[in-house]
Order: C-alpha cells, then sequence, then structure tokens
C-alpha cells in the first residue's frame, strides 16, 4: 500500500450557486491534511467527490492521486454518524464491508483491531450498548480494517464530548499513520492538533494555514498548541466575517 | 415472565368481564327477544352445545387463513425482493402493482369463487390475494430507503445489489415486513369471512350465514366468538414475532 498525494484544482458549483471559487491544493502523500471551514461551505462534497460518492455540488475542474490511480477502490471513509449496523454485533460491524463485497472475513484481525481501539471483550455487543464515544471507536476499527491508502474523516469526533474527543483524536493519529487522511474539520482545535498540514476552506478558495513545527499528534494542552490555536481561530474569524456579515 | 403474563392475562380479562356484565345487563333491563340478541348465558350454551360443529368449522376456515398468509406472505416477500435487486422489474411492474392495487382485492372474491368453486381454492386465493399487496408494498418501501450513511458505506465497499440486498436492505427492512404482517393479520380474517359469504359449503362465515338465516342468533353470536378467536391468535402470533425480531435486531 502506497499512499498517494491528492491534487485539488478547480472551482465547485451548487447549480447557478459557486460554492468555492477557484483553488488549487495538493494535499501531501501519507500525511494528515485537514480541511477546516464553516458547515455548508462545501467541505464534505469535495470528500464525496474524492470518494467517488454521489454528491449534490459539481467540480468544474479536477481532483485526481498524483500517481493517477483511480482514488475511490483506495478510499475508507469515517462520518460524524458511526454508520453502524444496528442489528449487527460490533466484529460483525468491523467486517462488514469485506462481507459486501463477498470476501471472507477475518474475525482475528478483526477482534486484534476492537482491541487496537480499547474495546477487547466488547465484539458481541450491538451500538445500541456502546456509548457514542465506543460506536466511534467501532467504526475507527471498520476503517482501519479496510486498509486503505486514502482515509476520508468527515468530522469522525465533532459529535464527542472533549475529553472521549482527545482520546479517541490520539487514537486515530496513531493507527491511521502512514496514510493519506483528510479531516474535514470545524474544530481549529483539531486541525492544530492532527493535521501535518491545513486548508482554510471559504468562498473565495482554499488558503493554506500555518502549524506549530513540532510533529502531530500536538498536546492539547502544550503552550504553542493553544498559541496556534488562538492564531488561527483569529484568521479564520477574519477571513469569515465579511461571509457573515 | 409468569408475573407478566399473569398481569397480561389480568388487563384482557378485566375488560371482558365488564362487556359480559353490560352485555347481560342490556338483554335483561331492555327485554329484547332472544332472537334478536341472546344473553351470554345463551350464546355460552350455544358454543357448548354445538362444540363439535364450531370447532370443525374453525378447524377449515383456519386452515384457509393459514394457506392463504403463507402464500400471501411468501410471495409478497418475493415480489419486494425483486423489485429492490432489479431495476427493471421495478420498471416493468411497478405500475402494474398499483394498477392491480387500485382493484380492491375483496371485490374479487365473488369472481374468484365463480372461478374456483365453493372449496378451499378460491378461500385461499382470495385471502393470499388481500394479504399480497399490505406485505409486499410495506417490505419494498423500507428496502428502498436505506440510510444514506449505510448507501455510502455499500457504495464505498464496491458492494453488489445481491449481497447489499441480503445484508443491509433486507435486515434494515424487518420492521416493514412487521408492519406488512400486521395489516394481513387484519385483513386475512376479513378475506376469511367475506371468501365464506360469497359461497362457501363449511367455516365460520358460512356457519353465520346458515345459523342466521335459521333464526339460530345464539349459534351465530358463537360463531362469531370461535372467528374473533381466530384472528386474537394470529394478532398474537405477529406482535410475539415482533417483539422477538425487534429484540433480536435492536430496532425500537
Amino acid at each position: 500500500m502506497i499512499a498517494p498525494a491528492i491534487h485539488m484544482a478547480g472551482s465547485l458549483h451548487a447549480g447557478e450557486r459557486c460554492l468555492i471559487e477557484a483553488f488549487e491544493l495538493t494535499l501531501p502523500a501519507g500525511r494528515w491534511s485537514a480541511l477546516l471551514g464553516p458547515s455548508g461551505v462545501g467541505k464534505t462534497s469535495l470528500l464525496r467527490l474524492i470518494a467517488a460518492l454521489p454528491c449534490a455540488a459539481r467540480l468544474d475542474g479536477r481532483i485526481a492521486a498524483q500517481d493517477s490511480a483511480a482514488m475511490a477502490p483506495r478510499v475508507a471513509m469515517m462520518a460524524q454518524d458511526d454508520q453502524l449496523l444496528p442489528w449487527a454485533g460490533a466484529l460483525d460491524n468491523v467486517t462488514i464491508c469485506a462481507r459486501l463485497r463477498g470476501e471472507r472475513p477475518q474475525p482475528e484481525r478483526a477482534a486484534a483491531l476492537l482491541a487496537d481501539v480499547g474495546l477487547a471483550g466488547h465484539e458481541t455487543r450491538k451500538p445500541s450498548h456502546l456509548s457514542a464515544g465506543q460506536r466511534q471507536r467501532v467504526a475507527l476499527a471498520r476503517t482501519i480494517y479496510e486498509d486503505r491508502a486514502i482515509v476520508l474523516l468527515d468530522e469522525p469526533f465533532s459529535a464527542l464530548d472533549a475529553m472521549t474527543r482527545h482520546a479517541m483524536q490520539d487514537l486515530a493519529a496513531g493507527l491511521l499513520t502512514g496514510r493519506t487522511v483528510i479531516l474535514i474539520t470545524h474544530d481549529p482545535a483539531e486541525a492544530i492538533r492532527l493535521a501535518d498540514s491545513a486548508w482554510i476552506v471559504t468562498r473565495a478558495g482554499i488558503a493554506p494555514c500555518p502549524l506549530p513545527p513540532t510533529a502531530p499528534p500536538r498536546a492539547p494542552e502544550a503552550a504553542t498548541t493553544l498559541t496556534a490555536q488562538a492564531a488561527l481561530l483569529h484568521r479564520m474569524r477574519l477571513q469569515l466575517a465579511p461571509e457573515a456579515a | 415472565m409468569i408475573a407478566r403474563a399473569a398481569r397480561g392475562l389480568w388487563r384482557a380479562t378485566v375488560p371482558l368481564l365488564v362487556t359480559l356484565a353490560v352485555w347481560q345487563a342490556v338483554v335483561s333491563l331492555s327485554g329484547v327477544p332472544r332472537f334478536i340478541l341472546p344473553g351470554p348465558g345463551l350464546v355460552a350454551r350455544a358454543l357448548w352445545d354445538n362444540a363439535g360443529l364450531i370447532w370443525q368449522n374453525t378447524l377449515w376456515s383456519a386452515s384457509n387463513l393459514g394457506l392463504g398468509l403463507v402464500i400471501g406472505i411468501a410471495l409478497g416477500v418475493e415480489t419486494a425482493l425483486l423489485l429492490a435487486l432489479s431495476r427493471r422489474a421495478r420498471w416493468l411492474l411497478r405500475p402494474m402493482l398499483v394498477l392491480a392495487q387500485a382493484v380492491p382485492a375483496f371485490a374479487l372474491a365473488p369472481v374468484i369463487t365463480l372461478w374456483l368453486g365453493y372449496g378451499m381454492p378460491s378461500k385461499i386465493v382470495t385471502i393470499a390475494l388481500v394479504t399480497y399487496f399490505p406485505i409486499a408494498s410495506a417490505l419494498f418501501d423500507r428496502l428502498m430507503s436505506l440510510p444514506a450513511g449505510l448507501r455510502d458505506l455499500s457504495r464505498l465497499s464496491g458492494a453488489g445489489r445481491w449481497r447489499e440486498t441480503v445484508l443491509l436492505r433486507l435486515p434494515h427492512a424487518v420492521p416493514g415486513l412487521l408492519s406488512g404482517l400486521r395489516l394481513a393479520a387484519v385483513y386475512g380474517p376479513l378475506a376469511v369471512l367475506i371468501g365464506e359469504w360469497v359461497g362457501a359449503s363449511q367455516g365460520l362465515g358460512h356457519l353465520m350465514l346458515m345459523s342466521n338465516g335459521r333464526g339460530q342468533t345464539a349459534l351465530m353470536f358463537a360463531a362469531l366468538i370461535a372467528l374473533s378467536g381466530l384472528s386474537l391468535s394470529l394478532w398474537i402470533a405477529v406482535e410475539a414475532l415482533s417483539r422477538w425480531s425487534s429484540k433480536r435486531l435492536s430496532f425500537a
């Protein structure tokens, strides 16, 4: 598995309306890239275009892997909503994608991944008997089970409480190293914690933003993290203020 | 478990006793002749005296109902699955189904009896026809309403239509099947009655018509009670199935 860099250029439209004007960026190979921006700006549409999922927005331009092989078969995705099967246990939820493809599931590997995310002994638990944080852990294990080079994270931690979120962020950072990860978030703190590079998405375009020089995952309470967070928040407010007005 | 069953029984007994008391009161206070409204005592006597006759007719109606339901459910499930699996089948069959549904299945009972005679086949076909549509349409609606997140998951996994249907759509559609079954449990006994009223030589509906014609009102009520018992046991079976499966599949 070689994680590719992803190049995006063009503009994003919804019907006649322009969502994002001309942008061009390259998400580095095997690294975490964060796309920051307010809700409704079209971040999720960008992810869906990468994954070749049906999408209401239209792209005038190109999104492609730099090795020019198709991206969709190399994509795994994790959303804010855990998308677990309510009728299946944790282990069966981890292996569902393999079973959907008609492959023989590997229960040992799935159980090991559940143990990695801290859910050993919960293999037969159904989502209704798991907490929101535990459900997201199952979803993370399912994403990793897919073993894809490109991992798309669509605000996966935004519905969790602060402490659970920090734990999940560390877990995801550790388990997804070496893959091209695209993290969509509206939380500057999350981008500062996890990303190797980050961009702010607005209607005017997609602009890169500076991050602390240390390697992610950065400690949420460290002074450098907090300073960078404050600076980023300030910048986002400046950039987004005209839109809000 | 036993305590719950006892409580359920108690809850069922109270309205039953109240109904019987009101019934008796109306009969004794108004003095209506017994061929218009027999009292509960008379009806109980009729039930007891004609137990063999009622049992025989109940058995006939119940086996028609059972066979008709099995056929209606099997065909309904099959149709829903076929429609969910194949775009072409949807294109071809959907308008036909809508048209067929516009014809009230009950209205077909005389035609079916004309074609298939007074015996079991015409009753079974009527019951199957009446239960087929609610099952097919309730199940099909749920099969087609897979949540967007699971649709994405299936697409990203590269699942084919067949596996997606079996692994995602079908378990998701179980509540649809259950609401179809609930409708079938209501319409089924109605279809039994109508089939037998249109023309039959046996069955509880037939017994009701016969005893009515002979002025044996108590026997008519006894047959009505047997028919209610049949519907009630069907309803209990569907409720039990629904409770079991929603626990098993973690819906609700």
